[in-house]
């Protein structure tokens, strides 16, 4: 069962901002989905290797060769905030 | 003029019958009449259309023509990212996104000639089965406005079921293109994960999604696949396998192939119309000479559960990066960064992505993941191994491509009814294999019903051929939905 | 607890590098690798992030790590892959790494260092590949600044990780540590081991226990000690402030801690980040690499002369003291201009005294840059050093001249030439001289005579006076001692 203090501790690590009903209606709809999940328990998994690729490739590698950059015009365009050259953010650690 | 299928444009073009421009524009003036009607694009990008439209008219007039698709209008899913064109992925944190750089599919159709005429809707993030999920709009199904097109490529699948383009993309990552194919009527093809380059295909779930076509009929599919197939070295999931000819691989002969029928994709949820019209298309191909035998795929049931682990844990870290540092939405006066970027994507994502990530974070979280996602990404293995044992005795499957039609407007609005409209397409994605949906029928209220093919991994020719000769067997196409 | 002494704690230390490769191009995309281009001038959709870019691995990375693996005798992983590490911060424009994590490509090596004289091996737990992230620039500092600004150029730079076990047992040894791990990283050609432009980066777990114990203390993780001297100074201080804590009777907390250099001390890094939880997975995008034994011998086939090696055989090959050959190879372009120097004038431990006394102190640091940059290259000191053997000058004016040559890049005897710094070994013109000498201090020729035979140095000195130090004393010597003996 997913708490209030679960859903808090998840949307943090997210970076999600909710609010209080959101809170709530989102501890309920994951303890729904979760439980419909909840079935795969009734699967007996051991010795079974996981499936992380859809297809069995190994050592796909490029060669160290350098391709040219997009423009810093290019890659800053679509930037929120910018001073010249760089991305701008807020300061990273509230006082 | 635009319910000429590509096989037939190009007919036309060749001829000198009619040009690229001319066609284009019939496209725009018929998206300009009717797209208000069902949503299908968010943005129609008419100058650069004409634009290659006229490139096009000048290489079909000196009978130099680039290929098959040379002048053949198209749409793309708001997914694919489109140089200098915004890319919105159906979502708010992407409104005014407008990327550097081309997937490497959209510069392959540039390199084949298509004409893009805009990008489609789409269920945000692609997550979704309905393209409800768009923060922008929703998309309307052509054969009854009331209800919904599937998604989340819906867009796409409106785009050509209405003649708003000649063919069109979309991606699959748990049925997006096959589901709303099947609900609008339309040829809807998946290809084998590593078959088409996802470079420059936004992530939603990336051990899952593929990017592929949406046709007025299967001849069409063959010819965009053809066009957006092969390895691609910016993706190193794609796969260096030849890439057969797939117009070729339309000839007809299906005598003596053996088709399974997978026995839980009849089981309890589905609708009978659909079992009756899914047996029905069954026995017209066993007419064709196409032998069946019942096989079974036990995990079928549990594929969906892994599913909602998988793609919402590979969603949660995708969409890590909307953070409104480098693009995308800002909600600016927060106190510091983690304020700003929280209330950004607060802002910018709607409810079903919120949820997924919240879902996928939760299931990597620390003492859950292996209780959650490495227990998913085994049970992915036994969905594997199912197909794998029906494949050592079968070429291709035949199935229902949905449990259900088209639905209402607001009919599902709980997430897990949405989810479970998915079954019979996420098995497909789990394991990788090329899945196809043409239409095999209507119900009585007159809403198409999709027979779906699935095939070994690269075999999508077998299921082209198969379809083929199923559609030329058949008079389904002969309906069109009617537009206001 | 409290009333043990402070010789009653050991110290534990491990230490956790990372290395930017050496590679033309980024980890995962064609970008350059240069250090000190234009903000964001060096990036491409897939180092910045941006929606639907996919990574493809640097073979040459991987290369490299294979190379590092094989230097400090590491089991190369027969199947190692890449994995997501989530966390966010501005300067990691996916808000993931890409890391290894549980199928890292090198685990259990050893690295020998030296202290005081001992030799001792130093477990290295496991090596990884990963990329770097961008840099951040406050307006202020981290805490005080209102904004920070971004540039993505070092965003997907090929980082080598390196985490020894605990077995450091001091400071000294740390540091020792560091060293040796720089020397065999640059012999090998995978990074150029420059800590001041952030190619080699170094964090530190450091604990303390009560001696002889076997459990370890609760670590504390130190960061940003962006020198060699930093690491000492951080970790003495790092010590001697646990030390006192526990001493006090006080429990130390886990915790990661910055080096504050200007300051001198190491502080609690001020952060609402609640503990990590980094939710890794296997990276999607990328396939597993399965190392196959090939690739690993023909890298292991290639791999050059390692720093410890070279210390050997300068022992052997040029009778040179243990000490002289650990100086000498430490930096592998000191190395070399050992041995080129050596190349043309082969009296080994003369070119080494010169090159520890004379050169070093000259140079701006003994790093890689420096050395090869060093203003009186090879060919130049062996001539110098060919003047003095043949007696064209003496070895002290030798030291001038090389200071010379230091401020000018010129060769020996094109200063010696110009300034007329040749010994003057005419016999003519010194019997001149040595009269001279001889006619103007009475006193001392006398004193001679009556048995002080000291005397004899001032009247040396008088002639090396009156010929301005270019006289050959042995010529001097022999020629008064004659005129004296006829007097
Ligand atoms: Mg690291
Ligand atoms: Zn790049």
């Amino acid at each position: 069962m997913i708490t209030r203090q679960d859903v808090e501790h998840v949307a943090r690590l997210a970076r999600l901002e909710l609010g209080d009903a959101e809170i709530e209606r989102m501890r309920e709809q994951l303890n729904a989905i979760l439980g419909y999940i909840d079935k795969l328990r009734e699967l007996d998994v051991t010795n079974v290797e996981p499936t992380s690729h859809a297809v069995p490739l190994v050592n796909v590698m490029r060669e160290d060769e350098v391709v040219p950059c997009l423009s810093q015009d290019q890659m800053l365009a679509n930037a929120p905030d910018r001073v010249g050259e760089l991305f701008r953010v807020p300061r990273i650690i509230e006082d | 003029m635009t319910e000429r299928t590509i096989h037939a444009l190009g007919e036309a073009y060749r001829r000198g019958d009619t040009t690229p421009t001319a066609v284009t524009e019939a496209y725009l003036a018929r998206i300009e009449k009717f797209d208000g009607h069902v949503g299908a694009y968010l943005t129609v990008t008419r100058e650069p259309a004409l634009r290659a439209a006229a490139a096009a008219d000048a290489r079909h007039r000196a009978r130099a023509p680039l290929g098959p698709l040379d002048g053949v209008p198209i749409a793309l899913k708001d997914v694919l990212c489109t140089k200098g064109i915004r890319t919105t992925c159906g979502s708010k944190i992407l409104e005014s996104f407008v990327p550097p750089y081309d997937a490497t599919v959209v510069a392959r159709l540039a390199a084949a000639g298509a004409v893009v005429l805009g990008k489609t809707n789409m269920d945000e993030f692609a997550m979704g089965s309905s393209t409800e999920h768009s923060a922008f709009k929703p998309t309307r199904n052509p054969w009854d406005l009331a209800r919904v097109p599937g998604g989340s490529s819906g867009g796409s699948a409106v785009a050509v079921a209405a003649h708003l383009a000649a063919g069109a993309f979309g991606t699959d990552t748990g049925g997006s293109i096959r589901q709303p194919a099947a609900f609008c009527g339309t040829v809807g093809l998946k290809p084998t994960y590593g078959r088409v380059s996802r470079y420059g295909l936004v992530a939603f779930a990336s051990s899952l999604d593929q990017i592929g076509p949406f046709a007025k009929n299967v001849r069409d599919a063959a010819l965009l696949l053809q066009a957006i197939a092969g390895h691609d070295p910016h993706d190193a999931t794609s796969v260096a396998a030849p890439v057969p000819d797939y117009a070729a691989a339309l000839d007809g002969r299906v005598h003596g192939l053996r088709a399974g029928i997978p026995r839980e994709y009849f089981a309890e949820g589905v609708d009978p119309e659909i079992a009756r019209a899914v047996r029905a298309a069954i026995e017209t191909l066993r007419g064709l000479g196409v032998a069946t035998e019942e096989v079974s795929l036990p995990t079928t049931g549990y594929a969906l559960a892994a599913y909602y682990l998988i793609a919402p844990a590979e969603a949660s870290s995708n969409l890590a990066r909307y953070d409104g540092v480098k693009y995308g939405l800002r909600v600016p006066g927060g106190k510091d960064l983690i304020e700003m970027s929280s209330r950004t994507r607060a802002a910018g994502f709607g409810a079903e992505v919120k949820r997924r990530v919240m879902l996928g974070t939760y299931a990597l979280s620390a003492g859950y993941s292996e209780a959650y996602y490495g227990r998913a990404q085994k049970v992915r293995t036994l969905v594997r191994r199912d197909f794998e044992t029906a494949f050592a005795r079968v070429d291709l499957l035949l199935a229902p491509t949905t449990p259900n039609v088209a639905f209402k407007h607001g009919e599902k609005e709980d997430p897990l009814a949405m989810y479970l409209n998915d079954a019979l397409t996420i098995p497909v994605n789990l394991a990788g294999l090329p899945g196809l949906s043409v239409r095999c029928g209507f119900t009585a209220a007159g809403l198409p019903i999709g027979l779906q093919l699935i095939g070994k991994p690269f075999d999508e020719a077998t299921l082209l051929r198969v379809a083929d000769a199923y559609e030329r067997a058949t008079t389904w196409l002969a309906r069109e939905p009617a537009l206001p | 607890m409290s009333t043990l002494t402070k010789t009653g704690w050991d110290v534990v230390i491990g230490l956790e590098v990372h290395a930017q490769l050496l590679t033309r191009s980024k980890m995962f995309c064609g970008c350059p690798t240069a250090f000190g281009a234009r903000p964001n001038s060096q990036t491409c959709p897939v180092c910045q992030g941006m929606p639907g870019v996919l990574p493809v691995v640097n073979r040459r990375a991987i290369e490299f790590g294979i190379k590092t693996a094989l230097a400090f005798t590491c089991r190369i992983n027969p199947a190692c892959r890449f994995a997501r590490k989530h966390y966010y911060y501005p300067d990691m424009p996916k808000n993931f790494q890409i890391s290894q994590y549980e199928e890292p490509l090198a685990e259990d090596g050893a690295l020998e260092i030296d202290v005081d004289g001992a030799s001792r091996a130093i477990g290295i737990q496991r090596l990884h590949l990963e990329e770097d992230v961008g840099k951040l620039l406050h307006e202020g500092t981290l805490e005080t600044a209102q904004a920070s600004l971004v540039d993505y150029n070092r965003s997907g730079v090929p980082l080598m990780e390196t985490v020894s076990r605990p077995d450091l047992r001091s400071p000294e040894e740390a540091a020792a540590y560091l060293r040796a791990f720089r020397a065999v990283l640059v012999y090998l050609g995978v990074c150029d081991g420059n800590m001041e432009e952030g190619s080699l980066r170094c964090d530190a777990n450091v604990s303390l226990r009560p001696r002889g114990a076997t459990e370890l203390g609760t670590k504390v993780e130190i960061k940003n000690m962006n020198s060699f001297r930093n690491v000492k100074l951080a970790l003495e201080f790092e010590v001697k402030r646990q030390r006192q804590a526990l001493a006090a009777g006080e429990r130390i907390v886990q915790e990661t801690r910055l080096w504050d250099a200007d300051r001198g001390y190491t502080r609690a890094m001020r952060s609402k980040e609640y503990a990590h939880d980094y939710r890794y997975f296997p990276e999607p995008d990328l396939v597993p690499l399965e190392i196959e034994r090939a690739w690993v011998d023909a890298i292991r086939a290639a791999l050059p002369e390692l720093p410890r090696q070279r210390r050997e055989r300068f022992v052997r090959q040029y009778g040179l003291p243990p000490y002289d050959a650990g100086v000498l190879t430490q930096s592998r372009a000191l190395a070399e201009y050992y041995e080129a120097a050596v190349r043309e004038f082969r009296q080994p431990k003369i070119v080494s005294n010169w090159i520890m006394s004379e050169l070093l102190r000259e140079l701006p640091g003994d790093d890689e840059r420096a050395i090869e940059r060093a203003p009186v290259p090879p060919a130049n000191l062996a001539g110098l050093l060919r003047l003095i053997e043949d007696g064209t000058i003496s070895g002290k004016i030798a030291k001038d001249v090389f200071q010379k040559m230091v401020g000018s890049g010129e060769d020996a005897r094109t200063i010696v030439a110009r300034e007329g710094l040749t010994q003057v070994a005419d016999e003519g013109a010194l019997a001149a001289v040595i009269d001279q000498v001889l006619a103007q201090n009475p006193k001392a020729v006398e004193d001679y005579k009556g048995g002080k035979t000291a005397a004899k140095g001032a009247l040396v000195g008088q002639v090396m006076k009156a010929t301005r130090g270019k006289a050959n004393p042995a010529i001097v010597n022999r020629l008064l001692e004659e005129k004296l003996s006829k007097i």
